[in-house]
């Protein structure tokens, strides 16, 4: 009886299972981008200066954000411009 | 021939320094010739935890520079003839370790001596990468714990490309030690089992060593574990540990504590 309402309350509580699954996800890929450039700071960078040729810019006002997922992941870049750019877009086109 | 062991782990406070003591020991005790190596410069603890702080006179610093010979800087344990410590330095800056000063330390502590055990200090910087460059073994400290076992991920790809072995196209043996394991919680699934943590880090197990206040005690008297209570489930643990490092093949089991009727009755009462 006792054991029964255990094995009932420890399958509520078993938190192991998503430790060992966030651990694995994490790990597959840790290992693929050791040894191998940053990528997230190269995409950083080479974004920075295609966008710095036309604007000047903050480099501080860049952030990129990746979320992974299982089988998709997101990238996110956010620059913050400088007012008047704009104006020099409609006037470019 | 001489073996470079490092203990090693990425996370902190996993039981780097309890284990490299108590591994130490057990080799010693076992009749092996053992030096223990505190690379954690600035932050130095391996003498508190084999009671010798108050006998340290120069360290690995003064070695690695010249200051001192390595006769003058070893200090012989006072219970094991076998067991020596080269202390590190508590107050200089840890850049003072150059890469070929403790190639040339370890040169020389291969002629005096079987197992040349180097406590780690926590991260992977420097020091870290220090520690383990000589080595032709590593045991990775690990708990059964998400962070810890990210850590010694890390840990064990610094190994294979990081090393001397690594760089010459060969591997260094690596070896898993799970530390402050609790059956109880890992049954319950509240806990990463033994098995979730050697198929993450694909990495043979060493041993298990149970969560215990028999490790905090004999730190606090500062005697590794093995010689302060030999029969105790930790100490039974390492103490098979540092048999299988010698290449025995020792069943392996999760020590229990042998409790007694009124403590078993206390704890069920307490959980």
């Amino acid at each position: 009886m006792s054991m029964n309402l255990l094995r009932l309350l420890s399958r509520r509580t078993a938190s192991a299972p998503v430790a060992r699954e966030r651990l694995q996800i994490l790990l597959a890929h840790e290992r693929g981008l050791r040894g191998q450039p940053d990528l997230l700071g190269t995409l950083r960078e080479e974004i920075l200066a295609v966008v710095s040729r036309h604007v000047t810019l903050d480099p501080d006002k860049v952030i990129v954000r990746m979320d992974r997922g299982k089988s998709v992941s997101t990238l996110e870049v956010d620059i913050e411009v400088p007012n008047g750019f704009d104006k020099r877009i409609a006037a470019a086109g | 021939m001489a073996k470079v062991l490092v203990v090693t782990s990425g996370k902190g406070g996993v039981g780097k320094t309890t284990s490299t003591a108590a591994l130490g020991a057990a080799l010693a005790q076992a009749g092996e010739k053992v030096v223990v190596v505190d690379f954690d410069v600035g932050l130095r603890n391996l003498d508190l935890v084999l009671g010798a702080e108050r006998r340290v006179v120069f360290d690995l610093i003064n070695v690695v520079q010249g200051v001192a010979k390595l006769p003058q800087a070893l200090i012989r344990d006072k219970r094991l003839e076998n067991l020596w410590l080269l202390p590190a330095s508590q107050t200089r800056d840890k850049d003072a370790l150059t890469d070929e000063g403790v190639g040339r330390v370890i040169d020389e502590l291969r002629e005096k001596f079987d197992w040349i055990l180097c406590d780690s200090p926590a991260g992977i910087e420097r020091g870290a990468s220090l520690a383990m460059r000589y080595a032709d073994e590593a045991v990775i400290v690990t708990n059964p714990e998400v962070s810890s076992v990210r850590d010694s991920d890390r840990i064990i790809g610094m190994l294979d490309s990081k090393t001397v072995k690594a760089e010459k196209g060969e591997q260094v043996k690596k070896h898993v030690l799970i530390t402050r394991y609790d059956s109880g919680r890992a049954a319950r699934g509240e806990m990463l089992s033994i098995d979730d943590v050697l198929e993450i880090l694909a990495t043979p197990l060493l041993g298990i060593i149970p969560e215990s206040q028999d490790v905090l005690r004999a730190s606090n008297v500062g005697s590794p574990v093995t010689l302060n209570n030999a029969s105790s489930a930790p100490a039974r643990a390492y103490l098979d540990a540092a048999r299988r490092l010698k290449g025995e093949s020792v069943t392996m089991a999760v020590p229990v504590e042998r409790k007694g009727f009124m403590e078993r009755l206390l704890r069920r009462r307490a959980a």
